[in-house]
């Protein structure tokens, strides 16, 4: 793969072109899709058969030693939370900003929140030991009438992740709508029967489009604080306690930046391969990921910052148990993954200053993979490494991950490909109707409106 | 199979025709007309006229739902049964903050998809004639009319440049 063809800011197609072209995306797949989703199903088989161990054994099977109680399934519930981040910001956010490049990609990373979500959701449940007492998070009356602490913000996370699930698939749903309807419409047979169902009656009336575009704008003015507050609350999930390396005020806008950073580290993952594959070349172009790559190089220079100040306070602080931390992370026995973290962060976001980077797809895609992996070494080095060695030496016990962890790690990446690839199939992955608001109408008389 | 409403249906390919053909319409004193589009276009509304939907009043209402909703769970839950934990006080705002704001994000955004489909159904699309390429690249304007009117109202669309008009039953 050399630089990309096209350099289009507006989409040039016709309005027809452009149902035909997303709509011939959606059913009968290929025998590479089929081995993509065969994989997807085997990896996740792989993580239902160890949380089935981890039902029968207990979680003594993974390397949960005291006094690091945390490891990698709450490192892999806060990276998915956080690769969630970018779908919004770019439906959400780019969307009350008027950013144009948004819409070829926005369907795509929409999906890809639920779909992280639902996986990170998932690893709270695996997590807690007893996961059939999950039910004690939530606010019901048990026989003793005895409520959920109010102030833990384990609590608040139960609040923030069920509401950011609900309303981003609730976005997600509502911007299907349009573009269900006019798949209805092309399709033939019981394929526009079944799309009829779910288009809900829909058929771009003036009335339904007045409320539905209002609707739209202020489901994107409530999810954008949303976004913000969901990785913040995660954040502080770290940053309530009094563990050195965790007690941070920066936290909040730290994981912000970090969970947009690798969100859109995904995106790309997900998206070179996914226009190949879908033939959408000519809608997602060098302009669409010129700006992805320009939004990396933002949160990920926000995060080299946040580095340099965790590590500048860690020292400035004068406190012994900050400055062993911090010097632990990238001396101790654990310096292979804050030098991951610092290389696949700060370093790697760096390169995108570049434009010939930032337009290449081949380094684009190797550098996502870069992001995933330092995203990953950055919450797994924050969470393992403070755990391991806090205040009294004598308790330090380096976290040994075992074949339990990785195989929860892995199923969790099945998941969440089985649910992508599903829905890459089954609906349109490029906003049909935000593409065509962006191409005039033709005119009987010239001139413009 | 419900009641078709019998009427006239154009199609436009150029959005000033379709712009032209609403006018008229409007200048005529109708009401009650439809048209579609496969997707929202300014031309259409500056044309249509259209209000501002009052779907941001179940936005509201929603968003306040939330807001007390948090504030009372957290509040009545906590002096429910009073438990001193780690020294802070039975019950707080600063930490309660959170429920509200959620509540407010899950139930206000719930309630502004439930008053899109709530104001809707106020005009029900049900028997109206419809072409398929409404959803693709054509507009479409519905009138309900019959006989002498109909003719009239075929007319004035074919003068505004519409490239199909037909009569439904």
């Amino acid at each position: 793969m050399a630089a990309i063809a096209h350099d289009t800011t507006h989409p040039t197609q016709t309005h027809h072109e452009v149902t035909r072209d997303v709509v011939n995306t959606l059913g009968t797949a290929g025998r590479g899709y089929m081995l993509l989703l065969g994989g997807a199903v085997f990896m996740f088989l792989i993580g239902a058969l160890t949380f089935v161990m981890l039902l029968k054994d207990g979680l003594g099977l993974a390397g949960y030693n005291p006094p690091a109680f945390w490891s990698v399934y709450i490192t892999t519930f806060v990276f998915w939370v956080g690769i969630g981040h970018a779908g919004t910001l770019i439906s959400a956010i780019l969307f009350l900003f008027r950013s144009p490049w948004r819409t070829a990609v926005y369907r795509a990373t929409e999906a890809m929140t639920v779909f992280a979500v639902m996986t990170a959701g998932l690893f709270p449940i695996i997590h807690i030991g007893r996961q059939w007492f999950f039910y004690w998070l939530l606010p019901y009356p048990n026989q003793r009438w005895i409520w959920p602490n109010f102030k833990s913000p384990l609590v608040w996370d139960v609040f923030a992740i069920g509401t950011y699930l609900t309303v981003s698939t609730t976005f997600l749903c509502v911007g299907l709508v349009p573009d269900i309807s006019a798949a209805r419409d092309l399709m033939k047979g019981w394929r526009s029967k079944v799309y009829g169902f779910f288009s809900l009656g829909w058929r771009g009336t003036d009335n339904q489009w007045r409320h539905y575009n209002r609707a739209y704008l202020y489901l994107a003015a409530l999810a954008t604080p949303l976004v913000l507050s969901v990785h913040s609350v995660v954040s502080w999930d770290f940053a309530m306690s009094i563990v050195p390396g965790w007690h941070g005020t920066i936290f909040a806008p730290y994981f912000v930046a970090g969970a947009i950073y690798s969100g859109v580290g995904m995106v790309l993952t997900l998206i070179i391969p996914l226009r190949k594959a879908l033939k959408l070349e000519h809608m997602i172009t060098e302009y669409h990921f010129d700006n992805l790559a320009k939004l990396t190089l933002l949160t990920g220079s926000i995060l080299f910052y946040a580095y340099a100040m965790e590590y500048f306070i860690g020292w400035y602080s004068g406190n012994t148990f900050e400055q062993t931390t911090f010097w632990r992370r990238l001396f101790g026995p654990m310096w292979w993954g804050g030098w991951t973290m610092v290389v696949c962060n700060a370093f790697v976001s760096q390169l995108f200053w570049f434009r010939k980077v930032r337009t290449n797809l081949t380094a684009l895609f190797v550098l996502s993979i870069f992001i995933n992996v330092g995203m990953w070494f950055e919450r797994y080095v924050i969470i393992a490494s403070s755990l391991a060695n806090d205040y009294l030496p004598y308790a330090w016990h380096q976290m040994r991950p075992t074949w339990a962890d990785w195989g929860i790690l892995l199923g969790s990446f099945g998941w969440f490909s089985m649910w992508f690839l599903l829905f890459a199939r089954t609906f349109p992955v490029v906003a049909i109707q935000e593409i065509k608001e962006q191409i005039p109408m033709p005119r009987l008389r010239k001139g413009g409106h | 199979m419900a009641r078709t409403v019998p009427g006239v249906l154009a199609a436009f390919e150029h959005i000033d025709a379709a712009c032209d053909a609403i006018q008229a319409l409007r200048a005529q004193g109708r009401s009650g007309f439809t048209v579609y589009s496969a997707a929202p276009n300014h031309e259409l509304e500056a044309a249509l006229g259209i209000e501002t939907s009052p779907v941001r009043l179940f936005t509201l209402i929603g968003g306040v739902t939330g807001v007390l909703a948090g504030l009372g769970m957290t509040f009545w839950m906590s002096l429910d049964w009073p438990l001193v934990v780690g020294g802070k006080p039975i019950a707080t705002v600063p930490p309660y903050v959170v429920f509200m704001f959620e509540l407010m994000v899950l139930i206000g955004s719930l309630a502004t998809v439930a008053g899109v489909i709530i104001l809707s159904a106020r005009t029900p699309t049900t028997g109206m004639a419809y072409d398929p390429r409404f959803s693709d690249d054509r507009i479409g304007i519905f009138v309900p009319c019959t006989g002498e009117e109909a003719s009239k109202v075929e007319r004035m669309f074919r003068e505004a440049g519409s490239v199909e008009v037909r009569h439904a039953a």
